[in-house]
């Protein structure tokens, strides 16, 4: 399924279009696959009062990849599937696990949205493993900020900022991420029991170092992945017990397509603190990331769910797209930031995106 | 031209008169501790970069977030600068005060707040000592990964503003993968929390923009960590190479066969020479270089990998491969290491420590472009390199009683250059604080930098907090930068630093 441009640079023309955009004061509806869609306020298109669409797909290709530094370098347009391709041949892979979502994911959009895989809590976000990138700004500048190296604090960390910025603050034209070698031996087991005994047997299972880096409660079964060296993980599985599970379990739920996806009612996303007790949520619930990620189909309203996820710590998101697009004035799928940090937000954008130009209101209606 | 704020390049300060100041503080903030006789300022005149010094206007050593809430209000009213300081342990500078400025020393913010070992995590105020969490948390069997070689001292308010790294940050991360959410305190003495408990918030992400910041976007004043479980097992394995070349291979076969070792450090000649004269820790005094590979994890993991390290290494072309026989053996390589800086110290009058990052193949060409380079420039060099993550620390041997510092400045300027014409970095773990400003200019273009200044302003727009740090003026690089870049002379002699 997999459509990849030919590699190219076509960065000039990203350049172009962003001064010309400053020319007619015409904001940007940022795209890469356009696979996030669902997420975030709708852009709403159509000049005069909305937005152009800047597609960023043409810009594609690897620029560099050595397997020994750990450093892939590639263009915003190319697909993860690509990228995770050209890792896989050499026995390296993203830890972060971005969804492919039918291999018509972009890096751009992958970085942009910082949506991480089921192995986040053990190995890290999207964000934590960006080095360096290339961001037009808001004055249509293509500029450099990080590198393709490991450590490096000169100057403000503008690359990570921009990774889960949803394409606000800049448009990210090439990501530097670091890679990681895969692991020498994977197991996967599904054992029977309450959520309760789940999330005990998860805490003593941190605690006690097992080489868990999956774990999915659905539909009263514990799924749990374990990486690591032959060793560990063999004595792992022995300890834990359980039967064997396909891995293609944690592919399928990285790119939500487990059965409780399909259930027609509106999704919820729920961030919640690592050891954030079980509660009643008003639906049907999975919990992903070891209770960390917990998601929800529910028809509650954004302030209930919201509420709830607030009182335990954390966050909730709406992850389906309303059938309407949304109108400017409508409540972000986000939840709402407290007052300094609005403010904070604001002042960024004006400072970063002077003429607000890309994806205004995508996060939230106040830019 | 020297390190001091310059006013004409750094941009204007405003003047107050030290006594008043004073008088305002006492009554705006009861209670808050102030220094401002010159016995009591001159020990705050320095950080780490004990060479730059600067009497700050006076000393604040607030107790509590409400002193600091109400410090700020006051300094954001009548335009004084605020520059933060945490242990005073920075090597570049960061926390050198300004003369017309009040240093804001974090120290007895030390507490730690609370830690949930279920959760691992640790909520901590930013004077705590970074080696002060994983001791508290010890008892639980967890620790905090990033541990800069000044643990011991440092506190983690200024690991966050540095995002500090150490010598296991390939497999553990820097500061910035290792803290969930701060407590930061805005210019106008606003409180907004960066981050979550959870693992991630609704909005841009503040909490990576503001790790390695400097101070120079808002005032920390409480972080929430991640604590790890210790591994059950580390070995570690000391390689001897006749040869540099065949030691920076080795580290890519290793990385290259799928392992990511908890530490990878190398050590040239004259650093082991140092080394082994300090500490004694069994350093093969006559090899070109040394590997130190540590391994840790699951037991049986590390049996397995360090099987595989050994073979590799061999394969590399180690003359020697020695795996420590026990937990002291261990320490006892390690402590060679850890203490590469002050061995070096024994062996030259003075010593000027290098942070430059690389990419690692470029290891090679760098190692004899230094070579080259301390040649030309007559100064010893001594390469300690954080192998694993390509972070490479020369240390220039000079004497400054003989005149030798700014050869020792223009060489360090010259390595870094090259750092950055290879694809690296001016600064990988030590910031660029005062020392590194002009640098950056060669670092990042004017473009670059204008966004910088853009980015600064969205959250002090007036330019309080630390100024002149980190970020050059465009006015500095046009005066400093643009002889550095086009004219390939001798880098900023005219800087009288140490």
């Amino acid at each position: 399924m997999r459509d990849d441009p030919i590699p190219l640079d076509d960065s000039q023309r990203l350049v172009d279009e962003i001064a010309r955009a400053i020319s007619t004061q015409t904001p940007l509806s940022v795209r890469g696959g356009n696979t996030k869609a669902f997420l975030g306020r709708g852009v709403p298109d159509g000049a005069p009062d909305g937005a152009r669409e800047l597609d960023t797909r043409s810009h594609s290709g690897i620029v560099r990849y050595e397997p020994t530094e750990l450093v892939i370098t590639a263009r915003c347009g190319t697909s993860v599937a690509a990228l995770s391709a050209a890792l896989d041949a050499a026995g390296q892979m993203l830890p972060c696990e971005p969804p492919e979502f039918d291999g018509r994911a972009t890096l751009g959009g992958a970085v942009a949205s910082g949506l991480s895989g089921p192995r986040r809590p053990w190995a890290g976000s999207v964000r934590d493993f960006v080095l360096g990138c290339r961001l037009i700004t808001g004055e249509a500048k293509h500029l450099r900020f990080g590198g393709e190296v490991m450590k490096n604090v000169a100057g403000y960390d503008m690359a990570r900022l921009a990774a889960g910025s949803y394409g606000c603050l800049g448009v990210m034209t090439e990501v530097s991420l670091k890679v990681l070698p895969k692991p020498r031996a994977t197991r996967s087991v599904v054992l029977d029991m309450t959520a309760g005994k789940a999330m005990t047997a998860l805490t003593n299972w941190r605690r006690g170092a097992l080489p868990v880096t999956g774990a999915c409660y659905a539909d009263g079964l514990l799924h749990v992945r374990l990486e690591g060296g032959e060793g560990s993980v063999e004595s792992a599985i022995g300890h834990i017990g359980g039967a064997d599970l396909d891995m293609a379990f944690w592919t399928d739920l990285r790119e939500h397509r487990l059965p409780f996806f399909a259930d027609p009612r509106p999704l919820w996303r729920l961030s919640l603190p690592v050891a954030a007790p079980l509660m009643p949520l008003p639906g049907d619930v999975m919990l992903d990331w070891g209770g960390a990620q917990r998601w929800l189909k529910s028809h509650a309203d954004a302030s209930s769910i919201q509420a709830i996820a607030a009182a335990a710590g954390g966050h909730a998101t709406r992850y389906s797209a309303d059938a309407t697009p949304a109108p400017r004035g409508a409540a972000s799928p986000f939840m709402p930031l407290s007052a300094p940090l609005l403010r904070l937000h604001r002042a960024l954008k004006a400072r970063l995106d002077p003429h607000g130009l890309f994806n205004p209101g995508r996060l939230y209606a106040d830019f | 031209m020297s390190y001091r704020y310059d006013e004409a390049i750094d941009g204007p300060l405003v003047t107050h008169d030290r006594a008043t100041v004073v008088a305002e503080l006492r009554a705006r903030v009861p209670g808050l501790t102030i220094l401002h006789e010159a016995e009591e300022l001159r020990p705050f005149e320095c950080d780490g970069l004990s060479a730059y010094r600067t009497t700050p206007l006076l000393v604040a050593l607030p107790d509590t977030v409400e002193q600091i809430e109400t410090l700020l209000r006051y300094a954001h009213e009548a335009r004084i600068p605020v520059v933060a300081r945490g242990a005073g342990t920075g090597l570049s500078g960061g926390a050198l005060p300004l003369e017309k400025g009040i240093l804001l020393v974090m120290a007895r913010m030390n507490r730690i707040v609370a830690i949930d070992p279920d959760a691992g995590i640790a909520r901590v105020q930013p004077g705590v000592r970074n080696l002060a969490i994983s001791q508290a948390a010890a008892p639980y069997g967890l620790y905090y990964a990033p541990d800069p070689s000044s643990q011991i001292a440092c506190s983690i308010g200024g690991n966050v503003a540095e995002n500090a790294g150490g010598v296991h940050c390939l497999k553990y991360g820097l500061t910035v993968h290792n803290i969930l959410k701060l407590e930061v305190l805005t210019i106008e003495g606003e409180r907004v929390t960066l981050g979550s408990d959870a693992l991630d918030s609704p909005g841009f992400d503040l909490l990576a923009l503001f790790t390695g910041s400097e101070g120079m976007l808002g005032i920390v004043v409480e972080v929430t960590v991640k604590l790890l479980t210790k591994p059950q097992s580390a070995r570690v394995l000391l390689a001897s190479f006749d040869d540099v070349e065949r030691a920076g291979s080795a580290v890519a076969e290793i990385i290259g066969a799928g392992i990511i070792p908890g530490g990878l450090e190398m050590m040239d000649n004259l650093a082991i020479r140092a080394a082994e004269d300090f500490i004694h820790a069994g350093y093969p005094v006559d090899a070109a270089a040394i590997l130190l590979c540590e391994v840790d994890g699951a037991e049986s993991d590390v049996r397995e990998d360090c099987e595989r390290v050994e073979a590799l290494l061999r394969t590399a072309g180690a003359t020697d491969v020695r795996l420590a026989r026990d937990e002291a053996e261990r320490q006892k390589f390690w402590a060679g290491r850890k203490n590469a800086f002050p061995a070096v110290g024994r062996i030259s009058p003075d010593y000027y420590c290098m942070d430059g990052t690389i990419p690692r193949r470029e290891l090679p060409g760098v190692l004899s472009g230094i070579e080259r380079l301390s040649q030309q420039y007559g100064l010893r060099v001594a390469n300690v390199f954080h192998a694993g993550d390509g972070n490479l620390h020369p240390l220039i041997l000079f004497d400054a009683n003989a005149g030798e510092t700014e050869r020792a400045e223009a060489l360090g300027g010259a390595i870094l250059e090259l750092c950055v014409k290879v694809g690296g970095s001016i600064t990988g773990e030590h910031g660029v604080g005062r020392e590194k400003i002009n640098q950056m200019c060669a670092q990042f273009n004017a473009d670059e930098l204008t966004l910088f200044h853009a980015l600064k302003a969205a959250f002090d727009p007036q330019g309080l907090l630390n100024p002149g740090k980190n970020i050059p003026t465009l006015h500095r690089c046009a005066e400093f930068g643009a002889m550095h870049v086009h004219h390939g002379a001798l880098p900023f002699p005219e800087l009288e630093r140490f």
